[in-house]
C-alpha cells in the first residue's frame, strides 16, 4: 500500500484482526487440533504461497476475474442504456415495469441449470450468470438518476436548442454519471460473488471450483486460502473503484462538502 | 402616460420584437392567463410585476416558446413562437439547478458557443470575455457549487450571454439575493443590457425593483392572469441607485403600482 493510504487507515481498526489470527494459531498449535475444516494460519499463508507459486492460483484468479469483468462488463453497460431509455421515456417504462419486475427478482444461481443446458460448462456459463445479475442495479441506479435530474436542466437543454445526441452527452449521462459510477461499484462487487457462486456450485474453472477441489480432497489450508484469496481480491475491486471514483468526480464531492476539489 | 425620457416605450405593434396577441392558457380545468396583448419593442426594458400567483413566470415561459399558448398567439419577429430558440435567452431564478454543477464556470458558459459549433480556442478567448463582463475574471475554474449566490447567477448570465441572444427573459434573476448584492447586480446588468442593446422582459415581485430597471412596467391582475395596469418609465438614463430612486417621477411611479398591488391582492 502507497503511504498516502496507509494514513487513511486507523491503525486501531487493525488490533482486532491481528489478534484473532494470532488466537487462532496459537489455539491450533496449542491443542494441536486436526480438522478437514481448519488450519492454522501460517499454514493457510504456506498452501497461498504453495499455490501462487505452482501458477494454480494466478490461472485460477484469471479465470475467475475474466468471467466477472466480461459479464460485468456486458451487463452494465446493457443496463446503462435500458436505464437510460426508461429514464426518458416514461411510457416505455411504464410498459415494462411488470415484464421487468417479474424477472428482476429470480435469483441469478437459480438460472444456472437452464444456462447450464444452453451453454455447458465454462466461461459462457459464467458470463451469462453475472450478465443477469449486474444487469438490475446498473438499470435501475441509472433510470432513477435519470428520473431525479432537475427539470429545469432539461429546460436549459432546450433553451439552448441542444440536439437530442447532445441533451444526452453533454445533460442527462454527466448528470447521472455520479450515480452510474456506484451502481458501477455495487456491480463490481456482484460481479465477484457471483462468479465465485457459479463456480462454487456448478462450473468446473476458476477459484471457487479450486476451493470445492481442495475442500473435497481434504485440504482445508489450500481452501482457506483460497477464501481469504477471493475476500482480498474483493476487497481491492472496491478500493480501486473507490479511488477511481474519487479521481473522477472531484466535482460532485466539492458539490457535496463545499470544500476545493483538490 | 407623461414620461417621454429617452428609455420611454415604442409600443408600435409594426416594430415589435416579442408580441403576445390575446394569449391565454388552459391547464386541465384552470385558466392560467386571459386575453395578454403586450408588444415589446426592440430594445425596450420590460419588467411585470403582480401577486403571487398570477402567472408571471407562465407568461415567461410562453415568451419563451417552453409552453404554448391555449388561445392567441405568441410571435417573435412575426413569426410564430412554437419551441425555445437560441435568440430568446432566459435566465432562471434558481441558478443552482440551472448551472450544471458538475462543469466550471467557464464550462457552462462555454455550453452554448460548443453548441453553436465555435472552434475551441475560439471558444476560450469568447468565454474569458464573457466571465470579465460579468465582474468573474480569475473565477473560471471553479465549479458552481464553490461559489456565492451572486456569482453563480453571475454565471448564468454570461452564459446567456454567450448565445448572443436578441431577447433576454429574466424570472426573477434577482429574487434570491441580498439586499447589496442585488442593488449590485442591478446596475452591472443595466449597464450590460446597455452595451450589448438586448431587448429585456424581467419579471420581478419587488416593485421598486421594476420602476429602477424598466422602461415599462406592467402589472397583472391573478385568477386570471391578465394585463392590470401599464406604466411608461420616464426616468433619464443611466439609472442611479440614490438619486433615481428619489425623483419625484419614481415615486408617483412607486405609489401608482403599490395601489394596484393592494388593490389586485385585495
Amino acid at each position: 500500500m502507497s503511504g498516502r493510504a496507509a494514513q487513511r487507515i486507523d491503525l486501531r481498526g487493525m488490533v482486532l484482526p491481528v489478534a484473532l489470527v494470532a488466537a487462532a494459531e496459537l489455539l491450533v498449535r496449542s491443542r494441536g487440533l486436526r480438522s478437514d475444516a481448519i488450519a492454522a494460519p501460517s499454514e493457510v499463508l504456506l498452501a497461498w504461497l504453495r499455490a501462487l507459486v505452482d501458477g494454480t492460483l494466478l490461472s485460477a484468479t484469471a479465470e475467475t476475474l475474466a468471467c466477472a469483468v466480461a459479464g460485468l462488463a456486458i451487463g452494465f453497460t446493457l443496463g446503462v442504456v435500458l436505464g437510460t431509455i426508461f429514464g426518458l421515456r416514461g411510457l416505455v417504462d411504464e410498459l415494462m415495469e411488470v415484464t421487468i419486475e417479474a424477472i428482476r427478482p429470480i435469483p441469478p444461481v437459480a438460472l444456472i441449470p437452464i444456462a447450464l443446458l444452453v451453454y455447458g460448462f465454462g466461461y459462457r456459463l459464467e458470463i451469462a450468470i453475472v450478465v443477469f445479475a449486474t444487469l438490475w442495479p446498473a438499470m435501475i441506479f441509472t433510470r432513477t438518476a435519470i428520473r431525479g435530474i432537475a427539470p429545469r436542466l432539461f429546460e436549459v437543454a432546450k433553451a439552448l436548442e441542444l440536439s437530442p445526441r447532445e441533451r444526452i452527452f453533454k445533460i442527462v449521462i454527466p448528470a447521472a454519471l455520479p450515480q452510474i459510477f456506484v451502481a458501477l461499484r455495487l456491480s463490481a462487487a456482484i460481479s465477484l460473488i457471483v462468479a465465485v457462486t457459479v463456480e462454487v456450485t456448478a462450473n468446473t474453472i476458476g477459484l471457487g471450483h479450486e476451493m470445492m477441489m481442495a475442500q473435497s480432497s481434504l485440504h482445508p489450508d489450500l481452501m482457506l486460502a483460497l477464501l481469504v484469496w477471493t475476500g482480498v481480491l474483493g476487497w481491492m475491486i472496491n478500493a480501486a473503484m473507490l479511488l477511481a471514483q474519487r479521481l473522477l468526480f472531484p466535482s460532485s464531492i466539492a458539490e457535496r462538502t463545499g470544500e476545493a476539489a483538490r | 402616460m407623461d414620461g417621454t425620457g429617452d428609455g420611454t416605450a415604442v409600443t408600435a405593434e409594426a416594430d415589435a420584437i416579442l408580441e403576445l396577441k390575446g394569449a391565454g392558457l388552459i391547464i386541465g380545468s384552470r385558466e392560467i392567463l386571459r386575453g395578454i396583448d403586450l408588444a415589446i419593442a426592440p430594445g425596450e426594458f420590460v419588467c411585470v410585476v403582480g401577486p403571487s400567483g398570477c402567472g408571471k413566470t407562465t407568461l415567461l415561459r410562453l415568451l419563451a416558446g417552453l409552453m404554448l399558448p391555449t388561445a392567441g398567439e405568441v410571435t417573435y419577429r412575426g413569426a410564430p413562437v412554437r419551441r425555445a430558440s437560441r435568440d430568446v435567452a432566459i435566465v432562471f431564478q434558481d441558478y443552482g439547478n440551472a448551472l450544471l454543477p458538475w462543469r466550471t464556470a467557464a464550462a457552462n458558459v462555454a455550453l452554448p458557443l460548443e453548441t453553436m459549433g465555435l472552434a475551441r480556442d475560439e471558444r476560450a478567448a469568447r468565454v474569458e470575455t464573457l466571465l470579465r463582463t460579468v465582474g468573474l475574471e480569475g473565477h473560471g475554474e471553479k465549479f458552481p457549487g464553490q461559489m456565492s449566490g451572486g456569482m453563480q447567477q453571475r454565471v448564468q448570465i454570461a452564459r446567456c450571454l454567450a448565445q448572443s441572444p436578441s431577447v433576454l427573459l429574466m424570472d426573477e434573476p434577482f429574487g434570491a439575493l441580498d439586499a447589496m448584492t442585488r442593488q449590485g447586480l442591478q446596475d452591472e446588468f443595466l449597464g450590460l443590457v446597455a452595451q450589448n442593446s438586448v431587448t429585456t422582459f424581467f419579471v420581478t415581485h419587488d416593485l421598486e425593483e421594476a420602476i429602477y430597471l424598466g422602461d415599462r412596467v406592467i402589472g397583472l391582475l391573478p385568477n386570471p392572469g391578465r394585463v392590470g395596469i401599464a406604466l411608461d418609465v420616464g426616468l433619464p438614463r443611466p439609472r442611479n441607485q440614490l438619486t433615481t430612486r428619489e425623483d419625484p417621477e419614481f415615486l408617483r411611479l412607486r405609489r401608482a403600482l403599490f395601489d394596484f398591488i393592494a388593490r389586485a391582492e385585495a
